[in-house]
């Protein structure tokens, strides 16, 4: 269980990024949206991290960001200990063959004129890896691994169904043997019968290729299956980071408390006690001072609306519990 | 529960049909429910399973062409919906049944305030001057649970949050006071800590304003918090109906059960693997002739794929499956 914990495969240090929005002739002029505002946190090799939260706390930007599919406004994203946010464009090409990212609606991540090899080996053919032959072969093999018959490969995306599409676009995430993977909400657009099929599917692949995994969902069901640490975000900052077995069983931060309760269970004999929230999310282009989440805290006190709780180890050293809250004063 | 109370609604051997360019897809295949004043009734399924298709049907919204009811009745108010003209199901529609649709967004007319589009609901189906009309959207407004509705009724759509427009379709659903509200997937654009609000409002509501509601969803986590019992739908049949304790708890067909199994769900020790149910949903404008669920059932038998598999309903029972070999529970006995 205990991985060596000082070279972190990914490491994320205070990371931002500052969307400038211009306001039209009557309206101010200029402000900032902080879709991600000092986010910390690393990976170790072959371990997959779940970020959770809800729609405009900056999951997919923090997720893309790392990847720089969009520059960074500041930070450090040490890829293997290699800053990525220093290389140029030229020296981020052969570390891009090592990073990977699958997205959430597989009906728009493939090209409809392409058929499922041309999609498959397209990363192949960007970077030039092998004999025309070779990838033909590597197309059948990534076929396989994602459970698809090589019979599908002359055919067209309109032809399969969501969750075969998502599989599609593994395989293609799969083309490069990246080391590093980001799934931005890989099965959201997935039936629930599908769902548990492809996140199955990258649990083996984690298993039986190393892989190491950034997976974001808005879904703490779906993460804990895949997720061996879970970081929950709120309005651009992560505010509790644990293992997957700690969060679940021991949530400190209310926010992590009111999504765990907010989740409908299955099961009409178990009704308990939900924390519902009060409102809704503030916007990112003004959000409160203090703690972010003190206008929705059921347990919000004087301090929390005027200073920025500090991140705080709220477990032990070999079993950290990462929060953020006045409540846990450090 | 039900033995003695007329039905509100009753739809009986229903079909929808639409013209593709593959051919006639049946999206809705002969399905039969009632439902009865004052409950709340999910009606569940996976994509393409017919559940949408049935709540437009029930208030005249088939798209046509290129669809059309085929072929059953739906009986409301002693009259046949199946059979009447547009405008006599406009008298009905908004007054007394309403719907209310997954996303906000594309439901409400972006160049009006909400306070217009509720006061002409209003106006038309309440015979409500415009001044009347107005206080009346107001207070539903809060009704529903949006601060400052005075300020809120003159602003626009794209001002509100996705849980505020959500908020005002159920506002608009509900000034009339229907008698069945039909919320297809109300909370699935929405967030988990909205969709808790909003959930816990339409079930205050309910009571408040005594009608039916028809909770078309594809989570049976919802459907298990806010339901009394549930349909569940697989390729435009009902494969099982019963009351969400022993549906949840007891699920007969084969089909329910693998949806219950696999959802995804926080579990105190996690599983080396998610159960799931094998293959996919066959192809509408190729299925076979027997049960559609056969070829991804563990319990398939031959006369599975023999003919078509009715839904049965033993005598009395306020359940019904559709399946030869169903499941056999023994008392007591918890499937999940």
């Amino acid at each position: 269980m205990s991985e060596p914990k000082d070279t972190p495969f990914l490491e994320v240090r205070d990371l931002k990024k500052y969307f400038p929005v211009r306001g039209g002739l009557l309206r101010r002029v200029s402000n900032v949206v902080k879709a991600v505002d000092g986010v910390s946190f690393s990976i170790p090799a072959g371990r997959t991290m779940g970020l959770v939260g809800e729609s405009g706390c900056g999951k997919s930007t923090l997720g893309r960001t790392l990847l720089r599919l969009q520059e960074p406004t500041s930070g450090q994203v040490l890829f293997d200990g290699n800053d990525i946010t220093r290389l140029s464009k030229r020296e981020l090409i052969p570390e891009r063959r090592k990073m990977q990212i699958i997205f959430q609606d597989p009906y728009a991540s493939l090209s409809p004129r392409r058929t499922v090899a041309q999609s498959i080996r397209e990363p192949l053919d960007v970077h030039r890896i092998g004999s025309a032959a070779e990838r033909e072969r590597r197309v059948i093999e990534l076929l396989d691994v994602v459970g698809m018959s090589p019979q599908v490969r002359d055919r067209y995306p309109h032809e399969f169904s969501g969750g075969q599409r998502q599989r599609i676009g593994i395989a293609r995430a799969l083309a490069l043997n990246p080391g590093f993977i980001v799934a931005d909400e890989p099965v959201s657009a997935l039936d629930v019968s599908v769902q548990s099929q492809v996140l199955n599917l990258i649990a083996d692949l984690k298993r039986d290729r190393g892989i190491t995994f950034l997976f974001i969902s808005h879904d703490l069901a779906v993460i804990q299956h895949v997720s061996d640490e879970i970081g929950v975000m709120y309005l651009g900052r992560i505010v509790e980071t644990a293992s997957s077995e700690d969060l679940y069983k021991d949530p400190k931060h209310p926010y992590t408390k009111a999504l765990l309760s907010a989740i409908p269970i299955p099961d009409p004999t178990r009704k308990r006690k939900r924390i519902v929230l009060e409102g809704d999310v503030p916007s990112p282009m003004n959000p409160p001072g203090g703690c972010p989440f003190h206008t929705r805290c059921p347990e919000a006190m004087a301090i929390c609306s005027t200073t920025v709780p500090t991140t705080i180890n709220a477990g032990t050293d070999a079993q950290p519990h990462e929060v953020a809250c006045h409540l846990f004063p450090g | 529960m039900h033995a003695s109370a007329q039905p509100l609604l009753s739809v009986k051997d229903l079909a929808v049909e639409f013209d593709t360019e593959q051919g006639i897809v049946r999206a809705v295949d002969g399905i039969s429910f009632d439902i009865y004043p004052n409950e709340t009734v999910g009606l569940v399924g996976e994509s393409g399973c017919g559940k949408t298709v049935t709540g437009l049907a029930i208030l005249g919204l088939i798209p046509s062409p290129p669809g059309r009811i085929a072929g059953g009745r739906i009986e409301f108010g002693g009259r046949d919906l199946a059979a009447l003209p547009e405008h006599a199901i406009r008298e009905i529609r908004g007054r007394d049944i309403s719907m209310i649709f997954q996303e906000p967004m594309t439901a409400l007319n972006p160049v009006f305030t909400v306070g217009n589009q509720m006061i002409d609901v209003l106006m038309r189906h309440r015979g409500l001057t415009r001044a009347q009309a107005r206080s009346g959207a107001i207070e539903m407004l809060a009704k529903v649970g949006i601060p400052a509705p005075a300020k809120r009724v003159d602003e626009y759509p794209h001002e509100l949050s996705g849980g505020m427009r959500q908020r005002v379709m159920i506002a608009m659903a509900l000034s009339c006071d229907p008698k069945l509200l039909i919320a297809d997937e109300p909370t699935t654009a929405l967030d988990v800590t909205t969709q808790a609000q909003v959930l816990e409002q339409i079930n205050k509501l309910q009571d408040e304003f005594n009608m039916a509601v028809i909770l078309i969803t594809h989570d049976l986590g919802v459907v298990a918090e806010t339901c009394g019992r549930a349909i569940v739908m697989y390729c435009g049949n009902i494969i099982e109906t019963a009351p969400i304790e022993p549906l949840f708890a007891t699920p007969r067909h084969p089909y329910t059960a693998g949806l219950l199994h696999s959802i995804p769900r926080i579990r105190d020790v996690k599983l080396a693997e998610l159960p799931i149910i094998p293959g996919r949903v066959p192809d509408l404008l190729n299925l076979p002739p027997g049960c559609r669920f056969a070829d991804r059932c563990d319990r398939v038998r031959p006369d599975c794929s023999e003919a078509r598999v009715a839904l049965h309903r033993d005598d009395g029972a306020d359940a019904a499956v559709a399946c030869l070999h169903p499941l056999v529970h023994q008392a007591g006995e918890s499937h999940v």
